[in-house]
């Protein structure tokens, strides 16, 4: 993975003597709250409901098992004692004292790490497919681009006070496992028919008030043109993007109102004008940046049946939990951070150690986070994948759902944001002990359940195959439940299938939707095609057949 | 009299804003509305002129008029309105105007400074109440940069995508 030379932990620790004066300022009552906001969110330092809550980059998600410690440490001395993964592959800190976060930024510079533009109307943290690298059928690896990105991101002097926040996902295999579709702006690298390198630009996708799937602009960027295009986009949505009502400021917005074919007239007009100026990667830069990401040293070892005569639950975790890696004898291995009882996307700090050990053990000492939120060993020899499995079988991180119904992508909610309207932990607790039955679980196959505690829609509830929104009535808490949306293959969007239902109800509402699909499925079918096939409308009856306070 | 930073330095402003007191021949600051409007007035002018944007003027506008402009003004009228770093930019390299470039506005602080150093600004108006001094010393807060930035603008070490 990619090491900071000198310039970089130069830079780093820059930072965070940058922010030391600025906290230190508005502390001593220089900097006002409003003047102090724009520039502690440029460092992920969100005042929320309790406490301010610290999110740290994970770039593209990934991690030395050194980090990995570190952010366990960082938890347990300023946080307590555990720390959430996001959909983006960040970790958030949720009870840092403002005072504090000087020397947490100091900390993590020491390993290489930062929480520099994980919010605030910038780029965000570039995000990147999970199996990068390993994908049976990936077409180039992303990651070397990602960080390429990250760097041009970087406090760039132009781009640091945009309209809104800005978010990139860049994938390199058919699959798209980021959701990078519903990002400001998607890459996909692709070859063109002369067998060169780029990608295809998808601009204006993102959830939210006003969900929307990018819109294609450009069907093949050449590798060398990356930046340049990228500052294009920028430039035309840093001048012409709204920034006098924030529900309107994203670039989705001013795409829309443009149409696709309209803001990429502008985007490439501006990048002709300014192509002369604009950054071009070289052949040197990407082989440079390639160089990071080779593939590890991997024996030669055949694939194996490694679940003969092995326990049952071993059988299911290696049939939920490991994917197939492109290298004979390896296999990836989710941590289920998605245990029944626990918070999606928690771990502790004993469980952020354990994994770190185990992957200095078993994993060449990296360690992946998800966009599903959770963890991956991404080179785990077959012949260790039942000591790997008894190891976080006794942490708590082996629960075999990956991909089922409970493997449910959820943002903090109203335990934590200030923003908010409904407790998502307390519905993902019931939904996980209303289908606690592993039969029934792996019965339904690959279910995705998103949700969201308001409309910002950080749980991705409008891509989720059932989705589930937040919303406040009258000061209660009520659900919306969404169908048919998607971000794995293909995007879409679900649709809101009734009226919402109190908390004690979703549960049991999605019990009824699953039952519809049970009863209507053809064999092998999963979920999401019986519901492209039959549509809403037999759901929609079953879920509300039993609903006594539908209103 | 106002001091503003100007090429790394703290200097006296020599220069007026329209509606600020104007001896004849003085340096004076337009905003592009009255360039238009006072054409008359102002090419008969023997002092030198600047012209002010606000955030919804397009730089592309001003073409033909940068050949007699010796100081374009920016203006950020809060620290979040990012639009005159565009515009900033594409004076100095589309546009290829090589006079005064002066951030003005409430937005102009101490930790907006760096940035604008390195799109090409050379001048900054602090807004009221801030302190010059640590503003010129925030010019220099970082040794390092990811981007090529304008040429005089660079910290000492750089690594960037080519050009």
């Amino acid at each position: 993975m990619y090491r900071y030379d000198e310039l970089d932990q130069a830079f780093v620790e820059e930072r965070v003597a940058e922010f030391r004066d600025q906290t230190r300022r508005h502390l001593a009552g220089e900097l006002s709250e409003d003047e102090f906001r724009p520039l502690r969110l440029r460092n992920g330092l969100y005042i929320q409901r309790h406490a301010p809550m610290l999110r740290i980059a994970i770039p593209y998600g990934l991690l030395r098992a050194a980090q990995l410690r570190k952010l366990a440490a960082l938890a347990r001395r300023y946080d307590r004692g555990y720390g959430h993964f996001t959909t983006r592959q960040n970790l958030q800190l949720n009870w840092p004292a403002l005072a504090d976060v000087p020397d947490i930024l100091a900390e993590l510079a020491t390993v290489q790490m930062h929480a520099i533009q994980t919010s605030g109307n910038c780029v965000r943290n570039v995000t990147a497919d999970h199996m990068a690298g390993i994908a049976l059928e990936e077409i180039d690896d992303p990651r070397p681009y990602c960080e390429i990105v990250r760097q041009w991101a970087t406090l760039h002097p132009e781009f640091t006070y945009l309209p809104r926040k800005f978010k990139i996902a860049i994938t390199g295999s058919p699959e798209d496992r980021a959701a990078s579709e519903v990002h400001d702006i998607g890459l996909h690298l692709k070859r063109s028919a002369g067998g060169e390198l780029g990608f295809a630009v998808l601009v204006g996708g993102g959830l939210g008030r006003a969900p929307l799937v990018g819109a294609l602009i450009r069907d093949f960027l050449p590798l060398a043109d990356l930046l340049g295009y990228l500052e294009a986009i920028l430039r035309v949505y840093n001048r012409h993007g709204r920034r006098d009502n924030i529900h309107k400021a994203r670039i989705k917005v001013l795409v829309k109102s443009l149409g696709a074919a309209g803001f990429r007239d502008q985007v490439e007009a501006e990048w002709q004008a300014g192509r002369a100026s604009a950054p071009v990667l070289t052949a040197a830069d990407v082989e440079r940046m390639r160089g990071f990401f080779r593939p590890p040293s991997y024996e030669a070892l055949a694939d194996r049946d490694v679940t003969a005569g092995r326990e049952p639950r071993f059988a299911a975790w290696y049939r939920y939990n490991t994917r197939a890696h492109r290298v004979p004898g390896y296999r990836a291995v989710f941590v289920s951070l998605k245990a029944h009882g626990g918070n999606p996307g928690d771990a502790s700090a004993a469980q952020m150690e354990a994994v770190a050990d185990l992957a200095e053990r078993v994993s060449f000492g990296l360690i992946r986070t998800t966009h599903s939120q959770n963890l991956l060993l991404a080179d785990v020899p077959q012949d260790r994948l039942y000591e790997v499995w008894r190891e976080l079988e006794s942490q708590g991180l082996a629960m075999p759902n990956i991909g089922t119904l409970t493997d449910l992508i959820a943002c903090p909610g109203l335990d934590f944001c200030s923003l908010a309207n409904a407790g998502t932990l307390g519905v993902a607790h019931d939904i996980q002990r209303h289908f606690d039955d592993l039969d029934y679980l792996y019965d339904l196959g690959n279910i995705e359940i998103k949700m969201s505690g308001c409309m910002n829609a950080c749980g991705h509830h409008h891509v989720g195959h059932i989705g589930i929104l937040g919303v406040d009535k009258h000061g209660e808490e009520w659900y919306q439940i969404s169908l048919g949306g998607s971000a794995n293959g293909y995007t879409a969007l679900g649709e809101v299938i009734g009226p919402s239902v109190p908390k004690h109800e979703v549960a049991a509402t999605i019990g009824r939707i699953v039952e519809v699909y049970r009863a209507l499925r053809a064999e092998d079918e999963p979920f999401i095609e019986t519901l492209n096939r039959v549509g809403l409308a037999p759901f929609r009856v079953g879920a509300y057949a039993q609903h006594p306070q539908a209103a | 009299m106002r001091n503003i930073l100007r090429r790394r330095e703290i200097v006296a402003d020599d220069w007026r804003h329209l509606g600020e007191e104007l001896a004849a021949g003085a340096s004076v600051i337009l905003p592009l509305a009255e360039l238009r409007a006072g054409a008359a007035r102002w090419s008969a002018w023997r002092g030198r002129l600047g012209v002010r944007l606000t955030p919804a003027d397009a730089p592309e506008d001003l073409a033909a008029d940068l050949p007699r402009l010796n100081l374009v003004a920016v203006e950020f009228p809060n620290a979040g309105d990012g639009r005159g770093y565009s515009q900033g930019r594409l004076l100095r390299t589309r546009l290829g105007f090589w006079g005064e470039l002066r951030a003005v506005g409430a937005g102009v602080k101490q930790d907006q400074v760096f940035l604008l150093a390195r799109c090409g600004f050379d001048a900054m108006e602090l807004a009221p109440g801030e302190d010059l001094e640590a503003a010129r010393r925030a010019l220099t807060r970082y040794s390092v940069a990811y981007q090529p930035g304008a040429v005089d603008a660079n910290p000492g070490r750089q690594r960037f995508f080519a050009l």
